[in-house]
């Protein structure tokens, strides 16, 4: 009889180790729970919504729920699915996310989302807002048009690269990423191309500079694969360690 | 052929779904995308009949199946053909990433339209010659470019710039065959 606790999760058991959130615990166990602001490397953070599940009857962020022996999980549901997939559109329709002139479509992990949950349209009214780019610094390319406010590079430059770089200000509509310089542009930050915060950004908000065809379209990494069959394999899995 | 006779004919065989295509503010792409469907076409012709498109050169749209339309509305002309598509064809088809999402025409709208008038027909150097063209005949252009379904009830969407040819394939022969159409993986495609 094994001694390790787990929950359920679509009716089939997920083990976990205490600390796990659901969306980790999953993940350790082979089982794809729709993200898009998580990252197994950082702190989970909550905001994106797109991994919501019902835990109990209840809608929580798997991100952020810890995971307990009690709970009951439901994620793959039409309704949940459907939730997902709006959110995924109001995103595409608050942004400018126009995927055919983006270096890093195929790579971009809001594209692969919508491709997976098979979003056609965005459906609501597209903003088309004004967000001029940050062309300022000469390796790296801030393109705002395309930020999702997944907070992945706040977490990343404060997390891993001990640096205070990107924020968030504003509320609401509002909100947006700001940079930490009194000119308030990136080449007046201490950000570096090989600082994590610049790697991680799952669309193409932030993009290094001049190797944006290095890979052709088609070759790319979610043009092999749908984000739900590789999401699986960036997870860590403390299980397997112990 | 007697009349009866083709009536009968036609009785055996089913019913040749009618369709109607159009390019708005599109670039074409999408049409040329539609032809890459290559031997295919003949397949197709067996299900369908084409009524108003660029294949046909039929000017107005009659009573339709399915009508496709590729491109936003970025002008009082294309929102005059979107509603006669709209009025005539059972299923609505946004095909392409300029009907889905406006698509590049409408990366023009954060600009201001009478200043990108201005710039392009008056003070850069240009084919224009010092005044913005005003003829009647000439549609007005919209402030804003929409895509379709800020306009008009689209029944279906066809990302991609262009979709592929395989991927019309599979949305049309979904839809014929009376399957909801389903993209998967490598069909779907924003770009």
């Amino acid at each position: 009889m094994s001694l390790q606790p787990s929950f359920l999760l679509d009716g089939r058991e997920v083990p976990f180790e205490p600390g796990q959130t659901v969306l980790q615990a999953a993940l350790a166990a082979d089982r794809y729970i729709p993200h898009l602001c998580y990252h197994p490397e950082f702190t989970p953070h909550g905001s994106c919504k797109v991994c919501t599940a019902k835990v109990d009857g209840r809608m929580m962020a798997a991100c952020t729920t810890p995971a307990a022996s009690t709970i009951e999980v439901e994620s793959d549901t039409q309704e949940l699915n459907d939730l997902r997939r709006t959110l995924v559109q109001m995103l595409f329709a608050e942004g400018n996310h126009f995927c055919p002139s983006c270096e890093k479509s195929g790579d971009c992990g809001l594209q692969a989302l919508g491709y997976d949950l098979g979003v056609m349209t965005a459906g609501f009214r597209h903003l088309f807002p004004d967000r001029p780019v940050d062309a300022s610094h000469p390796e790296i390319l801030l393109d705002f048009n395309r930020c999702i406010l997944c907070e992945l590079c706040v977490r990343a430059a404060r997390e891993v690269d001990g640096k205070h770089v990107f924020s968030l200000a504003g509320r609401g509509l509002g909100k947006h990423l700001i940079v930490n310089a009194e000119s308030g542009r990136l080449v007046d930050t201490d950000v570096k191309v090989t600082d994590k915060a610049v790697e991680v950004c799952p669309v193409g908000a932030i993009l290094r500079k001049r190797v944006g065809f290095a890979t052709p379209i088609g070759e790319r990494r979610f043009d092999r694969a749908p984000i739900s069959a590789q999401a699986l394999a960036d997870a860590p899995r403390p299980l397997e360690r112990s | 052929m007697s009349d009866a006779a083709a009536e009968a004919v036609s009785d055996s065989a089913p019913r040749r779904l009618r369709v109607a295509t159009t390019s708005l503010a599109g670039c074409f792409g999408c049409h040329t995308s539609f032809l890459d469907i290559d031997e295919r076409l003949f397949a197709l012709l067996e299900r369908v009949e084409f009524d108003r498109s660029p294949l046909t050169d039929i000017k107005h749209c009659g009573h339709c199946d399915i009508g496709i339309v590729e491109g936003g509305i970025c002008n009082a002309e294309n929102v005059r053909v979107l509603r006669e598509f709209r009025a005539n064809c059972k299923i609505l088809v946004a095909m392409g990433a300029c009907a889905v999402t406006g698509g590049l025409p409408a990366q023009r709208n954060h600009l201001d339209l009478g200043q990108c008038l201005q710039e392009v027909y008056l003070t850069e150097p240009s084919v224009g010659q010092g005044l913005i063209p005003n003829d009647p005949e000439l549609p007005l252009p919209l402030d804003k470019v929409h895509p379709l379904h800020e306009v008009v009830k689209v029944d279906y969407f066809i990302p991609g710039c262009p979709p592929s040819g395989d991927a019309i394939w599979k949305f049309l022969t979904d839809l014929i065959e009376g399957r909801t159409p389903r993209l998967g993986h490598g069909l779907i495609s924003y770009d």
